[in-house]
């Protein structure tokens, strides 16, 4: 009994990582039901009145349409264990492709926004909690409202327009088209090729591109860190055990650094996690504000043709990442929070 | 293997009170007014004594115990003497007041299982008690005294480097009260340290604070309105009520002749195997912004006289020993021409029954 909690964290892993299956065929099935079950088929949505009868049955066929239900169920399973996402209808390619040269984009956006989100909004958060009703704490409040509440259209069109210029930022695409030409792909990730290759002024324009979209995004994000942080700093520094950590003599800063603040910060990871889940799937807005070749734009492109594969190929793709996402979030709240690990 | 952990011997002067607490008055700023939670309270503690504080919820025992270790909220005012074997510690700097706390004043709290870090070790809030206040020690010093007193406590050293959630309430409290204890303070506050806890689990604690007291000679004052407690833990009881102490003195004393009518409303209402129906004392303890007029127990009192609503009681030395403030106990001389006659209450409102 001495030693079960503490040291139990790779069992704690171990159960969380098998849990993974059952939750990506439990997904798996939901996808595959919902595309295939409802009315109307891919090929009639996508291509209905454009081609004839027998043309349509003949890509039917093609596609394996016709075949029963539970044979298209174990195909479409059976693909996906092999990393087989299928191919797009509209404009024929493997879906692993879209996610890895529109996905990559958008990983790239999320990361540098939540890098600025957490940059800024948790020392933010910190302040304005650990000194509540000063004159920071109100102009950080209404710092926090603001970035969330202003729509993402708008920050992006002011910085475009009072920061971009001034400073001869680019304000469109995610670099420069000499940049994508010299860069090696090797990862297909523009952001991560660049540093790969080590060019420096390639470097400078892939930078100098993620900058205005990341802070446009990560100030949207930071607002959420702010509030929250500074929520759930007020509740610790009125815990009992900072209470009594004060009652034992231990420094002022100490007490605020190891006890509030360190107990404060373990509800962050959680939404950390589910935010960049939900901007894995695109921010749509700051996308198309900047131009951004990333997989928002692509999947509005997608649904609008009717094009089946694709929504189905890039979903599925979707499902397996927040899952995995979610493990990732568990394992770090695990690290954290002994208590977790029960 | 015994370890000789005190630094400096306790009580040099056996006679010289550990904690001697003058006129001690806290306040709490409201929008309706000062609440005035501790109204002027005096006692002195001698090295090795335990006080037992008893008294009703809201009678202002807890904030008295936060009030002597300068653990005020904000928005709270102290005002009075505190002297700390006779240095004045109600007037010292917020800093040299906030470093005796753990080294020379400790408390223990009533809620043991939110008290602990639920991120830290027990390893953990060890080291950083005992380097807070003893910076030159090694690491592996700091473990030794960790561990000597957990044993004095009765918790295995195996469980040093647990985690507080993998503890159970009464082994979080004997935590604490080692948490409390390792540098060997000299007064300790321990504020109803065994209402969270089971029947079973309280007597321990009760036996290990007896314990500790007996080994190291601390000063305590044990706040609890388990009457059987103080009966069982401490050597001199303090009555409170309203923010007041009404009556002091020996616990034997006053158990056997309890002089003041709200000591011994209080003392009736425990309940024991003899218990045939429950006694309690009607109304509720008055609204301290605006206490009554003369003395704060009247309105509730049995024996109340003329003069109880009108004149303060005076704080008089009371027979057997203590202070009293209870004009039932004189001083006679003081009562104006028939103050003696038995007062006409007003019968009490339902309302404040509830």
């Amino acid at each position: 009994m001495s030693r079960a909690g503490s040291g139990s964290l790779p069992r704690y892993i171990l159960q969380r990582a098998v849990l993974v299956i059952p939750m990506i065929w439990v997904i798996l099935t939901l996808v595959f039901v919902v595309l295939r079950v409802a009315p109307g088929d891919p090929v009639s949505a996508a291509l209905g009145g454009k081609l004839d009868q027998q043309a349509l049955d003949q890509r039917r066929e093609a596609l394996g349409f016709n075949r029963p239900l539970i044979a298209q169920y174990w195909d479409y399973l059976s693909s996906v264990v092999r990393f087989d996402f299928g191919t797009t209808f509209s404009d024929n390619q493997p879906v692993l492709h879209v996610i890895r040269d529109n996905g990559g984009a958008t990983l790239s956006l999320t990361l540098a926004a939540f890098l600025i989100a957490l940059l800024v909004g948790i020392p933010l958060g910190l302040v304005a909690g650990r000194y509540r009703d000063s004159a920071a704490d109100v102009v950080i409040r209404l710092f926090g409202i603001l970035t969330y509440a202003a729509p993402i259209f708008f920050v992006g069109f002011l910085l475009q327009v009072y920061v971009a210029k001034p400073l001869g930022l680019p304000t469109s695409g995610a670099a420069s088209p000499i940049t994508v030409f010299t860069v090696k792909p090797v990862t297909h990730i523009l952001l991560f090729d660049v540093f790969l290759s080590g060019n420096g002024t390639a470097i400078e324009d892939v930078l100098k591109h993620l900058l205005l979209p990341a802070v446009t995004l990560g100030l949207l994000i930071c607002g959420v860190f702010i509030r929250l942080v500074r929520v759930n700093i007020l509740q610790t520094m009125q815990s009992d055990y900072v209470e009594a950590a004060e009652a034992r003599g231990i420094d002022r800063g100490k007490v605020t650094w190891r006890h509030a603040f360190r107990n404060a910060l373990v509800p962050v990871i959680t939404v950390i996690g589910l935010q960049f889940a939900l901007l894995l799937g695109g921010a749509v807005l700051t996308e198309s504000t900047f131009n951004w070749p990333g997989l928002g734009q692509k999947l509005v492109v997608y649904i609008n043709d009717r094009d089946y594969g694709a929504v189905q190929g890039i979903v599925t793709i979707f499902a397996i990442a927040v899952v995995l996402i979610s493990l990732l979030v568990d394992i770090v709240n695990a690290l954290v929070d002994p208590r977790v690990r029960y | 293997m015994s370890i000789e952990l005190i630094d400096e011997p306790v009580g040099v002067h056996p006679q010289e009170p550990v904690i001697s607490a003058r006129d001690v008055r806290v306040w709490y700023g409201t929008t309706r007014g000062a609440i005035r939670a501790v109204d002027g309270v005096s006692f002195d503690l001698a090295p090795g004594e335990t006080l037992g504080l008893v008294g009703e919820s809201g009678c202002g025992k807890s904030t008295l115990g936060r009030g002597l270790m300068g653990l005020l909220p904000d928005g709270a005012k102290r005002d009075g003497q505190v002297l700390f074997k006779g240095r004045d510690i109600s007037s010292m700097s917020r800093k040299a007041a906030y470093q005796m706390r753990g080294r020379e004043l400790a408390m223990i709290f009533q809620e043991p299982m939110t008290r602990l870090n639920p991120l830290m070790r027990v390893s953990q809030h060890f080291e950083e008690t005992i380097k807070q206040h003893a910076p030159a020690l090694s690491r592996a010093e700091v473990r030794e005294r960790a561990l000597e007193t957990l044993r004095l406590i009765g918790i295995p050293p195996t469980r040093y480097k647990s985690y507080p959630h993998e503890f159970s309430g009464g082994m979080r409290q004997r935590l604490m009260i080692a948490l409390a204890l390792v540098l060997r303070p000299a007064f300790v506050v321990a504020d109803e340290p065994t209402t969270a806890l089971d029947v079973l689990v309280e007597a321990q604690i009760v036996q290990i604070l007896n314990d500790l007291r007996r080994n190291f000679g601390t000063s305590m004052l044990l706040i609890t309105h388990n009457v059987g407690i103080v009966a069982e833990a401490c050597d001199r009881m303090a009555v409170m009520y309203a923010g007041r102490i009404v009556e002091q003195g020996s616990v034997v004393d006053v158990f056997k002749n309890p002089r003041h009518p709200y000591t011994r409303a209080l003392l009736r209402s425990t309940i024991s195997l003899r218990t045939t129906g429950l006694n309690f004392i009607p109304g509720a303890p008055p609204d301290l912004v605006d206490p009554p007029d003369g003395c704060r127990f009247h309105p509730r009192c049995p024996d109340a006289m003329n003069v109880c609503a009108t004149h303060n009681p005076v704080n008089i030395e009371r027979p057997g020993g203590g202070r009293i403030e209870c004009w039932l106990s004189g001083p006679d001389d003081q009562i104006p021409a028939g103050g003696k006659q038995p007062l006409k209450q007003e019968g009490l409102a339902v309302a404040d029954e509830a």
